[in-house]
């Protein structure tokens, strides 16, 4: 088998219809080795579709694809052998004990009993589950759960490692701990295909992003070229006076230190809406804001919410409705 | 998305890197002690298979053992004579429904998805499944000899009861290869299980299980003549307390070995193409 490139993944006008559902319509994509590829897109994008052709556990209408240099319809088994999967769901028997589940992985991946033993107690360790080995998973939190499901993508040390919306469902805590391990697991030089609905859990993670709508890929580059070209951050300024938002927005319109779009009020929360492209940008409204005097409660930046990304990207809003980013996930920014 | 059905356009290749027969070994020994381990963790889980055979034998022994007894030419002992074997044919058939429910809703669970998307022959998957049930039924079946020593059952040939035994497991797994293949193909365990019972009722009692068929209507009778069940009922009848066995037990073997014979392949199929 010949590789379509040197690429860890490939993927060549892949094609999967359910009946009149186009899941994919003729999708490329090229994840490098050792890099994150982000696949962004709303619910019903043919993300889900997309990793389980990649997985094996489905198989396309069209078009080809190759994982590690192995194809999914010709080398299914030798794919798998490279492949760690972690679902949308938590992929983990609820009834067996967090170290039964990694153990039954390691000898369905071929180790002896003694290196499966080893290696789940390993990973556990690493994953701060050792605690709670003995349990049945079905008493974990939900990002226990998680945990437990990464460390058991990662028990035959494979070479590309897909996670499907890993953190969707999660509250806000548990999801920045999934993010550290996946970092973590960046860092050991394992590809990953990362799928999400969330831009800011694609900054995170992700060097690189494909922007999927309705089967297709309506975008892809590097994670700041998008960004760039979606208009960065946004920033939220909520004076103490809600009267001098108005004001305030005339102000740093007249200074011309915004990016794409002006800023806008938002009357109901108090707060006036900046978008902006780069770190300067932030430190001159700061400046401004400083300098005439006026005191502000807060400043936040966000990023652009899905909606925002697809709506600069193409024109309309993401074509399936998806849940608004949560408040959390704005950082603060130390005035 | 990941819940429609879909048909494969394009057959999967078997002959990438063949998995050896050692490691279908231990990929199946690994499966069953994760099957092994949910009965450990859920003891409540054997409750059908203590309770079903105690309350069957109680309930048939004392409420028809006096009448039917009677025809039989007995009475109630004679009863207990004739359907103890009949029970034992019978426990091979509802351990086997059971498979088809509890692999439904272990299907539609995430792990199934990381089962298959491991490189292991997916066939083990179902014989991990089937090797435990067998267990079950083994354990079950001494209950129910237990239950039935207790009711007054004389047990004339020893080894019969042995070889009984084993042709009961022969032909619960060949039952447990159609279950499992509705298990994989319907849609929720309830269908199953309702599917399942369709099936089942006919035959467990349009069979000479728990009544001599000599009295039933002729065209009930020729149903009865080629019911699987019948067939085992009486090889178990004529081995374990004497009596012809050699046609019964030719229908009962051609039924395991036809239904497992198409069914297993169509199983493993399922399973593997499912998506």
């Amino acid at each position: 088998m010949t590789r379509i490139n040197d690429n860890a993944v490939s993927v060549r006008g892949l094609v999967k219809h359910y009946g009149d559902t186009k899941a994919l319509d003729g999708v490329d994509l090229d994840v490098r080795e050792g890099t994150v590829m982000g696949v962004l897109g709303p619910n019903g994008a043919g993300k889900t579709t997309l990793v389980r052709i990649l997985s094996t556990l489905l198989q396309p209408d069209a078009g080809e694809a190759t994982v590690a240099g192995y194809d999914v319809l010709r080398q299914p088994r030798q794919l798998r052998r490279v492949i760690g999967l972690t679902g949308q769901y938590a992929s983990v028997d609820e009834k067996l004990p967090g170290w039964e589940n990694l153990y039954l992985i390691g000898r369905l991946l071929d180790l002896s009993r003694k290196d499966a033993r080893a290696r789940a107690d390993e990973l556990l360790e690493r994953f701060s589950l050792t605690e709670a080995a003995r349990r049945p998973a079905s008493t974990y939190s939900g990002g226990m759960r998680r945990r437990l499901d990464l460390a058991a993508s990662m028990i035959g040390r494979p070479q590309v490692l897909y996670l499907d919306e890993p953190t969707t469902g999660l509250d806000p805590r548990t999801r920045n701990e999934v993010w550290a391990e996946v970092k973590a697991m960046v860092g050991d030089g394992v590809t990953v295909l990362l799928t999400t609905q969330y831009m800011e859990e694609a900054e995170q993670l992700a060097s690189e992003l494909t922007v999927v709508d309705r089967g297709q890929v309506i975008a892809n580059g590097r994670v700041e070229e998008l960004k760039a070209k979606v208009g960065g951050r946004t920033l939220r300024v909520r004076p103490v006076d809600p009267l001098q938002v108005r004001p305030l927005a005339q102000m740093i319109d007249e200074l011309g230190i915004t990016g794409l779009a002006g800023t806008t009020v938002d009357a109901e929360a108090g707060s006036l809406l900046v978008p902006i492209l780069s770190d300067e940008q932030l430190t001159a409204v700061v400046g401004a804001v400083t300098a005439r005097g006026i005191t502000i409660s807060s400043i936040t930046t966000e990023l652009p919410s899905l909606d925002e990304v697809f709506l600069s990207l193409t024109g309309h809003r993401a074509s399936a409705p998806q849940d608004p980013q949560p408040a959390d996930d704005r950082q603060e920014v130390a005035v | 998305m990941s819940t429609a059905t879909a048909t494969a356009t394009v057959p999967v290749s078997v002959s990438d890197t063949p998995i050896s027969l050692r490691a279908h070994l231990r990929h199946t020994g690994a499966l069953v002690r994760r099957n092994l381990l949910w009965i450990r963790q859920d003891p409540e889980s054997m409750f059908d298979a203590i309770l079903f055979p105690v309350i069957f034998t109680l309930l048939f022994v004392y409420v028809f053992g006096g009448s039917i007894g009677q025809s039989l030419g007995g009475g109630q002992q004679a009863y207990v004579q004739y359907v103890v074997p009949g029970l034992m044919a019978m426990m091979g058939m509802n351990m086997a429904q059971g498979v088809g429910t509890g692999f439904n809703t272990d299907f539609n669970s995430g792990v199934m998805d990381r089962f298959r998307s491991l490189p292991i022959g997916r066939g083990s998957v179902l014989f991990a499944k089937i090797a435990v049930e067998l267990m079950r039924m083994l354990f079950a079946t001494a209950v129910l000899m237990v239950v039935a020593v207790l009711v007054g059952f004389d047990i004339t040939h020893w080894s019969g009861l042995l070889a009984s035994v084993g042709l009961s497991a022969v032909f619960g797994s060949a039952l447990m290869w159609v279950f499992l293949t509705l298990g994989v193909i319907m849609k929720s365990a309830q269908s199953v299980q309702a599917m399942g019972f369709l099936v089942l009722m006919p035959l467990q009692f349009g069979s000479s299980i728990f009544a001599p068929t000599d009295s039933m209507p002729g065209w009930l009778q020729s149903f009865t003549d080629y019911n699987p069940l019948s067939a085992l009922a009486d090889t178990a009848r004529g081995l374990m307390l004497g009596g012809p066995v050699a046609h019964s037990l030719w229908v009962t073997l051609a039924w395991s070995v036809g239904l497992t014979a198409v069914m297993a392949p169509v199983a493993i199929h399922k399973f593997r193409t499912k998506s």
